[in-house]
């Protein structure tokens, strides 16, 4: 041994320990883990601030969606009603609706038309109670409208933020992007504990209950498509949509992730996606794929089709047209 | 049974036993974690706000440093391949060491991932038969079966040869010598998983790199020896174990080709990448240039490429061949491959985003403190461990005192 007089571990050390504690040991001990303790407590101080009720037992035990019975499923609807009575005063009506047998959902947009205006973005928000700070605040929502420079389908040069006094501008295409409902799902892929899977009419959906908020199906999509809650939503109460479904638009708890499901608790009752409905000049078809004479059949079959990075092999059920 | 409660009541008698040094760095490293919880507890309570991640960056430092940490942990089986397959002696002086390192190292990443949750609480979601696994579809589930494994592994080898040491006997050899070798699978396969989290999005096409998975190992066997040559040498200077200058010189060759692997095959992706720069070149324009005017990681990442290129140099002259220089090379590659791994492999997955939006992520202070916690911690695990294996596998620490130590 070469180097030995600062041991940590001495053999006067090694002794003590295989003696019997003394009592001043032990009072020393005793102190230690107190302030040792009390070091602990101020540092989970913050934990204070938790909302009573915010973590519950219920929530804890609480099963997936696709396993809960449908009176569980009842009981759990009718507490979140009342929790987003009392946190936005308004009692909203959720509910829980199923896929329509023979239906697959198809949605095309054309880029002939679009001419930018981004009413669907806001219309998604309202529909969808997303959280946003103003009016103006559209980075929660479904869909993002890009500029696109004329020429060539190059997202690289895509602008976000454009703000022009009037559009469409001369240059300039637009084109609008939300979850394309893929067949072939990374985002449902990836998720660790299956809180977001493909309904039988092709939606993918999300488990906010189950969600436990990794975001990996995020960094998975190809096409920006999910949104996470980095903190509890903020909707004012006038902006709350009260008609919501439990996998669609109930307001979300912080930590989990969300995204556009086709407004399911429209379309799956015969309704268009909010979307489509203030679209001003009909650039949006919805419909049926399973039905040979739905009009989204007919953009499929006659108009020239654009899919958005189809080498990606996501198989999307959203699809880009053009009229001339 | 009995023997066993003594020995438990030793070491925790031990844990609390050392020199005013020992207690100074003990309790600095607690005040660090102790900060480190504090930020977390706010971050659990107001959510992942008081981070700097968005939707468009919607992974950071937390993943950065997972991702880093899994590497660390899995060079430990370059300590084990020398001293169990190559059987070299004087690497049976040091592998516990990387054993234990391996498990404060994968406890850190474990904390990593927690803390990157929205969702903490629900992590039972991912045990059946409370919650539902995605195995083998998703990679991330694939990554907690390795890295829980890898955990056990090295708790299980680490904790039965020191418990036969400490009662004087010899080892069964069949009680630890099959876990060995299975746990020289299992490190590659922590890192490669962990890469194929990454590789296996197609949509990021930064990601999306079959070159990844080799590049990750090739670092990590830099790194993580790196971090154990420094450690140690701490080692023998501050406690009674003699370490000899082989275990260091050995893994300085290891470093030595891992790094001049590392750098080549850095090479082939730059060429690929700017030879022919495609759209998807974007994301590593990003990273060495800037995009768009946005300039966030390029000053990081020619840190990181010069303190490479200035560990390779002092790796493969003599200069290293003197401890010094070896300790200057070390430094220079663990930060220069804990930045290039780290932020400049997570951030540029997400800028330019799947929609060609460019926004940037800087830490806030409340992440970083995070973060800084669970380095500290981390420490803190490992000198613990040390504190109490080093006196059990010099002999001073042992079941019958009385009896001499044959060892």
């Amino acid at each position: 041994m070469t180097h030995d007089p600062q041991n940590v571990v001495s053999p006067k050390t090694i002794e003590q320990v295989y003696r019997p504690m003394t009592r001043r040991t032990f009072l020393k001990g005793a102190v230690a883990g107190m302030v040792g303790m009390a070091g602990l407590v101020a540092a989970l101080k913050p934990l204070l601030a938790l909302e009573r009720g915010e973590i519950t037992v219920d929530d804890l035990l609480q099963q997936h969606y696709r396993e809960l019975k449908p009176e569980e499923l009842q009981r759990i609807m009718k507490s979140l009603e009342a929790a987003c009575q009392k946190e936005h005063g308004v009692l909203p009506t959720i509910r829980d609706i199923k896929p329509i047998e023979g239906v697959q959902f198809g949605y095309a947009l054309n880029l002939t038309r679009c001419i930018g205006c981004r009413k669907c973005a806001h219309a998604c928000l309202k529909e969808n109670n997303q959280s946003r700070e103003s009016e103006d605040d559209i980075e929660m929502s479904y869909i993002r409208v890009l500029e696109m420079k004329k020429g060539g389908i190059n997202l690289e040069s895509a602008e976000h933020y454009y703000d022009p006094e009037t559009v469409p501008q001369k240059d300039k295409y637009y084109m609008p992007v939300q979850c394309h409902q893929c067949r072939q799902s990374p985002c449902t892929k990836v998720c660790p504990v299956q809180a977001t899977w493909q309904e039988k009419d092709g939606l993918v959906v999300v488990d906010y209950n189950w969600c436990i908020g990794c975001r990996y199906c995020m960094a998975a999509c190809p096409y920006d498509a999910r949104r996470f809650n980095y903190k509890k939503p903020t909707i004012s109460t006038a902006a709350i949509n009260p008609n919501q479904s439990y996998l669609s638009n109930r307001v979300r708890p912080k930590g989990v992730v969300e995204k556009c499901t086709f407004c399911l608790h429209r379309t799956r009752e015969g309704k268009y996606p909010a979307c489509l409905e203030v679209c001003p000049t009909g650039a949006r078809v919805f419909g049926n794929l399973l039905d040979p004479n739905s009009e989204i059949n007919y953009v499929l079959n006659n108009k020239r089709v654009y899919i958005l990075k189809e080498d990606v092999g996501t198989l999307p059920r959203f699809y880009y047209f053009f009229d001339k | 049974m009995n023997d066993y409660f003594t020995f438990l009541w030793r070491v925790v008698r031990l844990s609390f036993q050392g020199s005013g040094r020992f207690y100074t760095w003990m309790t600095l490293l607690s005040v660090l974690s102790l900060v480190g919880l504090n930020a977390y507890a706010r971050q659990f309570v107001e959510g992942l706000q008081t981070s700097g991640m968005t939707n468009q960056v919607s992974w950071g430092a937390y993943i950065a440093n997972f991702t880093f940490l899994v590497g660390v942990a899995a060079a430990a089986v370059m300590l084990v391949i020398p001293a169990y397959i190559y059987k070299k002696e004087f690497m049976h002086e040091v592998v516990m060491f990387g054993e234990l390192m391996a498990i404060a190292v994968i406890v850190m990443c474990l904390l990593f991932v927690t803390v990157d949750l929205g969702h903490p609480e629900r992590f039972h979601h991912m045990i059946p038969p409370f919650g539902i696994f995605n195995w083998p579809g998703s990679i991330l589930s694939w990554d907690v079966i390795v890295l829980n494994g890898y955990l056990l592994l090295n708790l299980h080898i680490a904790g039965y040869l020191l418990y036969a040491r400490y009662r004087q006997c010899k080892p069964t050899k069949l009680f630890y010598i099959p876990f060995v070798f299975i746990s020289i699978a299992w490190a590659v396969s922590i890192h490669t998983v962990t890469a194929f989290l990454y590789v296996g999005l197609a949509g990021r096409s930064y990601w999306h790199h079959p070159l990844v998975p080799s590049r990750f190992l090739a670092s990590a066997f830099v790194a993580g020896p790196a971090l154990m040559i420094l450690t140690f040498q701490i080692i023998r200077r501050a406690a009674r174990y003699w370490i000899g200058d082989e275990p260091i010189f050995t893994l300085r060759m290891i470093m030595t080709v891992a790094m001049i692997i590392n750098m080549f095959l850095l090479g082939c992706e730059l060429f690929t990448e700017f030879y022919s720069p495609t759209e998807h070149a974007a994301a590593a324009h990003y990273l060495y240039f800037g995009l768009h005017g946005h300039k966030g990681l390029v000053p990081w990442i020619w840190t990181a490429i010069a303190l490479d290129l200035a560990g390779l140099a002092l790796l493969i002259t003599p200069l290293s061949r003197r401890i010094a220089g070896l300790n200057v090379a070390c430094v220079a590659c663990f930060i220069g491959i804990w930045i290039e791994k780290g932020m400049g492999l997570i951030i540029p997955g997400f800028v330019p985003s799947p929609l060609g939006q460019v926004v940037e992520y800087l830490p806030t202070l409340n992440e970083t403190l995070v973060c800084m916690g669970i380095w500290a911690f981390g420490l803190l695990l490992y000198s613990w461990m040390l504190h109490v294996a080093i006196p059990i596998m010099n002999g001073s620490l042992r079941a019958h005192p009385e009896i001499p130590t044959t060892l």
